[in-house]
C-alpha cells in the first residue's frame, strides 16, 4: 500500500484508489492499452482479478456480484473491442440500477480521434447507458475521477459509471493524492423525504380500506426491507412486488402477494384493479407492470416514493409524489403513522378469494418434467434461502412465480433490458460475493449459449454455482408469443435439431453435469447438485417443449384482461 | 406550449452532447439550443427552446437536472426574462428592390454587415418571434443564405 504524497504512475494510482474503495474483485480481460495496468497487477495481492472469457461476461459478473452484495461491481477491459463488448452489460446495469464501475483502456491521448488501432469512442457510445462517464485527460485527474466514479455509481439511484483511461495516462506519473471527500455540484440526490408529504401519506394510509403496497427493487437497494416488513405487518397491508422487488418482503408471509404485472399473480393484478390506495415504493411503473396505463389502478389514490425524481409522473400521473430514499420514507412513515387504522380484514378476505379462485398451479398428471416442478422443488430443497439468478425467458417468469423468495438480494435477474446471456456470468459474480448461501441459476437452453464461455471462469475458480438448465428445446418465451399471437408460426424458435448435448458441453469445460427427464430423477439431481460444492454443476432438465406461462397480460392490454389458461387463451377474465 | 429553459452546465467537453443526446434519446422536442461561457469560466449557460405539454416539460426539467454536469435548470417561460436571437441573412440585391430592402432593414432595426454588387448581408436581433417575422417579410426578395443563433435568454434583473 502506497500513501498519499508519493509519486506513482497511473497504473499504481489506479490500484491504490481501488484499494481505498475496498474493491475485492475485478472482473477483467487484458489488452494492449492496459499492459501497464496488468504489469502492476502482477504484484497486487489484495485485490483479486478474475479473468473472464468475454468482456460481456465481465459486466454481468460484476452486476451479479453487485446485486448479491450491494457493493459496486468493478470491470476492467481494454480499448476498442474490449470496450464495445461491455455495452450490453452496461445497458443492463443502467436499466436495473445496479452499481458498477467500468474501467476501459484507451489509445494514447495523442492518437484519440485518429481512428487509431483499437480505438472506439466508448465515452460517446456509452453516454446514454451510463449514469455518467469520464475520459481521463491528465494523470493528476485520475484519482479524483475514480473517487467520483464510485461515488456516483453508489449514491442515490445506483447505476453504471465508466472511466476511460488513455494508455499514456496510465504510464505517466504524479504525486498521489486520494481525496477523502468528493463534492459534485451538479449531483445532489434528495435522500430525506419531505415531512409534510410523508405525513400526508400516513393520513391516507390510515384511512384506506383497500391499500396495497407496490414494491420495487429500490427497496432492496436502499436496504429497507426491515422497515417495509414492519409497516406492512403493523398496518395489515398486502404487498405486491415487481420482478426486482421480490424478496423485499418475505414470500411466505400471508401478506405477500408475489409479483404483479404481465406474468404476475391473478390476485395481485386484481388487487391493483380494486385497491383504493396504491403505495409505490422504489418502483417505476414499468410497462410490463402497468399494461395499459389508463386502466392501471383506476380507483386508487396513488402515492409514489422514489429516489429518482424522473421516475415520478413519468408513465403514470400520481397523486402524492415523494422524492427520497426508500428507507428514509418507510422509517419516517412508521414514526408518523397514527394509531388508529381501518379494518382491513374484508379486503384481505377479498384478496384471498382471488387467490383461491386462480392459484398458481401446474399439471402434474403424467410423468413428464415441467419447469414449474423443477423450480418448486429447488425452492423447497433450499427453503427459499438460495441466491437465485435467472436468464431471460419463460423459465425466468416461472422462477418469479414458483420460487418463494424470503430475503432481499435473493433474485438476480435482467429485468429492464431483458438480456439473454445474463444468467451464467451473473451467477458466477454472485458466487464471488456470497459464500454462505447456495447460488442457483435457472437458465434457458437459448440463453445459456449466449455466454457459455464463462463456464471456464466458473470451473477455473471452482465457483459452486448450481446451473439448472431448463431445456425445453425452444426459445420458449418467443414460442409462446408465436402460439398466442402469431398464428402458431414457430419461426426460428425450435432449437431441437441444433442444440448441443449440454452434458457433454459442460464436461468438456470440466464442469460436472447431470441429466434429468422426469420428476423423480429431477428431484434426485437437485439434491445432488445442492450437495456438490467442489465447483459448478450443471443439470440438464429435459422439460416439456410446449408449456406456457400463465397468467399473462397481453402487451399493452389492461391488467383486468389477463389470460388465465392455455385452453381458451382468447377468454378474457 | 413553447418553453424557454436556461441551464447552467459544467464547462466541460461533452456537456452539450449529453444534453442534446438526452433530448433525442427521450424523444423530446428541441427547437433550438445555444451555449456559451458565463461570467464564471467554469460554467456555461445553455438556452433551450422546446415545446410540450406540462407533463412533458416537467420530465424535460427533471431529466436535465439528472445529468451530472448540469448545475442549475430554470424554466424561464413564466418568469420575467429577456430573450434574444441573432439572425444573419444574405439577400439578393438589385436596383429595383434596393430601396424597399433598405426601408425594411430600418423597420426591423437591422444592420447592414456586408454589401456586394449583387447581395447584401444584414443582421437582425430580436425575440425568436420577431426573427420569424423578419424572415417571412424578406423571403419574397430572395434569401440566398440564412443563419440563426437560436435563442439566448436571461432573467430580468431586480
Ligand atoms: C440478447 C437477447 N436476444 C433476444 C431476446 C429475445 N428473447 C426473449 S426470451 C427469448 C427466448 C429465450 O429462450 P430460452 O433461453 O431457451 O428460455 P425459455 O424462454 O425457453 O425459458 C428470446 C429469444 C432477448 N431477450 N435477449
Ligand atoms: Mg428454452
Amino acid at each position: 500500500m502506497h500513501s498519499s504524497g508519493q509519486t506513482l504512475n497511473g497504473s499504481e494510482i489506479f490500484f491504490e484508489c481501488l484499494r481505498r474503495e475496498n474493491v475485492e474483485y475485478i472482473f477483467g480481460y487484458p489488452g494492449g492499452s492496459l499492459l501497464k495496468v496488468y504489469e502492476t497487477l502482477h504484484d497486487v495481492k489484495d485485490i483479486h482479478h478474475i479473468l473472464v472469457r468475454h468482456e460481456q461476461g465481465a459486466t454481468h459478473m460484476a452486476e451479479g456480484y453487485a446485486r448479491a452484495t450491494g457493493k459496486p461491481g468493478v470491470v476492467l477491459v481494454t480499448s476498442g473491442p474490449g470496450a464495445t463488448n461491455t455495452v450490453t452489460g452496461i445497458a443492463n446495469a443502467y436499466m436495473d440500477s445496479s452499481p458498477m464501475v467500468v474501467f476501459t483502456g484507451q489509445v494514447p491521448s495523442s492518437l484519440i480521434g485518429n481512428d487509431a488501432f483499437q480505438e472506439a469512442d466508448i465515452v460517446g457510445i456509452t453516454r446514454p447507458i451510463t449514469k455518467h462517464n469520464f475520459l481521463v485527460k491528465d494523470v493528476r485527474e485520475l484519482a479524483i475521477t475514480i473517487r467520483k466514479a464510485f461515488f456516483l455509481a453508489t449514491t442515490g439511484r445506483p447505476g453504471p459509471v465508466l472511466v476511460d483511461m488513455p494508455k499514456d495516462i496510465l504510464n505517466s506519473s504524479c504525486v498521489f493524492d486520494f481525496p477523502e471527500t468528493v463534492d459534485i455540484r451538479g449531483f445532489k440526490p434528495t435522500f430525506k423525504c419531505h415531512i409534510n408529504q410523508v405525513e400526508k401519506a400516513a393520513q391516507k394510509i390510515a384511512k384506506a380500506k383497500r391499500p396495497l403496497l407496490y414494491i420495487g427493487g429500490g427497496v432492496i437497494s436502499a436496504e429497507a426491507s426491515e422497515e417495509l416488513r414492519t409497516l406492512a405487518i403493523q398496518q395489515n397491508i398486502p404487498v405486491t412486488m415487481t420482478l426486482q422487488g421480490l424478496g423485499a418482503f418475505p414470500g411466505n408471509h400471508p401478506l405477500s402477494m408475489g409479483m404483479l404485472g404481465m406474468h404476475g399473480t391473478y390476485w395481485s393484478n386484481q388487487a391493483v384493479n380494486k385497491c383504493d390506495l396504491l403505495i409505490a415504493v422504489g418502483a417505476r411503473f414499468d410497462d410490463r407492470v402497468t399494461g395499459k396505463v389508463d386502466t392501471f389502478a383506476p380507483q386508487a389514490y396513488k402515492i409514489h416514493n422514489d429516489i429518482d425524481p424522473t421516475n415520478v409522473d413519468k408513465n403514470i400521473k400520481v397523486d402524492l409524489p415523494i422524492v427520497g430514499d426508500a428507507k428514509n420514507f418507510l422509517a419516517t412513515l412508521l414514526e408518523v403513522m397514527p394509531e388508529n387504522k381501518e379494518n382491513r380484514e374484508p379486503w384481505l378476505a377479498e384478496i384471498n378469494a382471488w387467490r383461491v379462485q386462480c392459484p398458481l398451479t401446474y399439471s402434474s398428471e403424467d410423468d413428464s418434467l415441467r419447469t414449474e416442478f423443477v423450480i418448486d422443488e429447488v425452492s423447497r430443497q433450499t427453503s427459499g434461502n438460495a441466491v437465485v439468478v435467472t436468464d431471460v425467458g419463460q423459465h425466468q417468469m416461472w422462477t418469479s412465480q414458483f420460487y418463494t423468495f424470503i430475503n432481499p438480494r435473493s433474485i438476480i435477474t435482467s429485468g429492464g433490458l431483458g438480456t439473454m446471456g445474463f444468467g451464467l456470468p451473473a451467477a458466477i459474480g454472485a458466487a464471488f460475493g456470497i459464500k454462505d448461501r447456495p447460488v442457483v441459476l435457472f437458465c434457458g437452453d437459448g440463453g445459456f449459449m449466449m455466454n457459455v464461455q464463462e463456464l471456464v471462469t466458473a470451473v477455473h475458480n471452482k465457483m459452486p454455482v448450481k446451473i439448472f438448465l431448463i431445456n425445453n428445446s425452444f426459445l420458449g418465451m418467443v414460442r409462446q408469443w408465436q402460439e398466442l399471437f402469431h398464428q402458431e408460426k414457430y419461426s426460428f424458435t425450435d432449437l431441437g435439431d441444433s442444440n448441443p448435448d449440454f452434458v457433454k458441453v459442460a464436461e468438456a469445460f470440466g464442469c460436472k453435469a447431470l441429466k434429468a427427464d422426469n420428476p423423480e430423477s429431477a428431484r434426485l439431481a437437485i439434491t445432488e447438485a445442492l450437495a456438490y460444492n467442489d465447483g459448478p454443476i450443471l443439470v440438464d432438465f429435459r422439460v416439456v417443449k410446449k408449456d406456457m406461462v400463465f397468467p399473462m397480460v397481453p402487451a399493452g392490454g389492461s391488467i383486468s384482461d389477463m389470460l388465465l389458461a392455455r385452453l381458451n387463451p382468447k377468454t378474457m377474465v | 406550449m413553447k418553453h424557454i429553459i436556461s441551464v447552467l452546465v459544467e464547462n466541460k467537453f461533452g456537456s452539450l452532447n449529453r444534453v442534446a443526446a438526452m433530448f433525442s434519446a427521450r424523444g423530446f422536442n428541441l427547437e433550438s439550443i445555444s451555449i456559451g461561457e458565463t461570467e464564471d469560466t467554469e460554467i456555461s449557460r445553455m438556452t433551450i427552446v422546446t415545446r410540450g405539454e406540462d407533463q412533458i416539460i416537467s420530465q424535460v426539467l427533471k431529466q436535465l437536472n439528472r445529468l451530472v454536469d448540469t448545475i442549475k435548470v430554470t424554466d424561464l417561460t413564466r418568469q420575467p426574462h429577456v430573450e434574444r436571437e441573432l439572425l444573419l441573412m444574405t439577400l439578393k440585391l438589385s436596383k429595383t428592390v434596393q430601396h424597399e430592402i433598405f426601408e425594411l432593414i430600418t423597420v426591423f432595426k437591422g444592420k447592414v454587415v456586408d454589401i456586394k454588387q449583387k447581395s447584401i448581408t444584414i443582421e437582425v436581433i430580436g425575440s425568436p418571434d420577431k426573427i420569424n417575422t423578419t424572415i417571412d417579410i424578406f423571403r419574397p426578395y430572395g434569401i440566398k443564405e440564412l443563419a440563426r443563433s437560436g435563442a439566448v435568454a436571461i432573467h430580468r434583473g431586480e
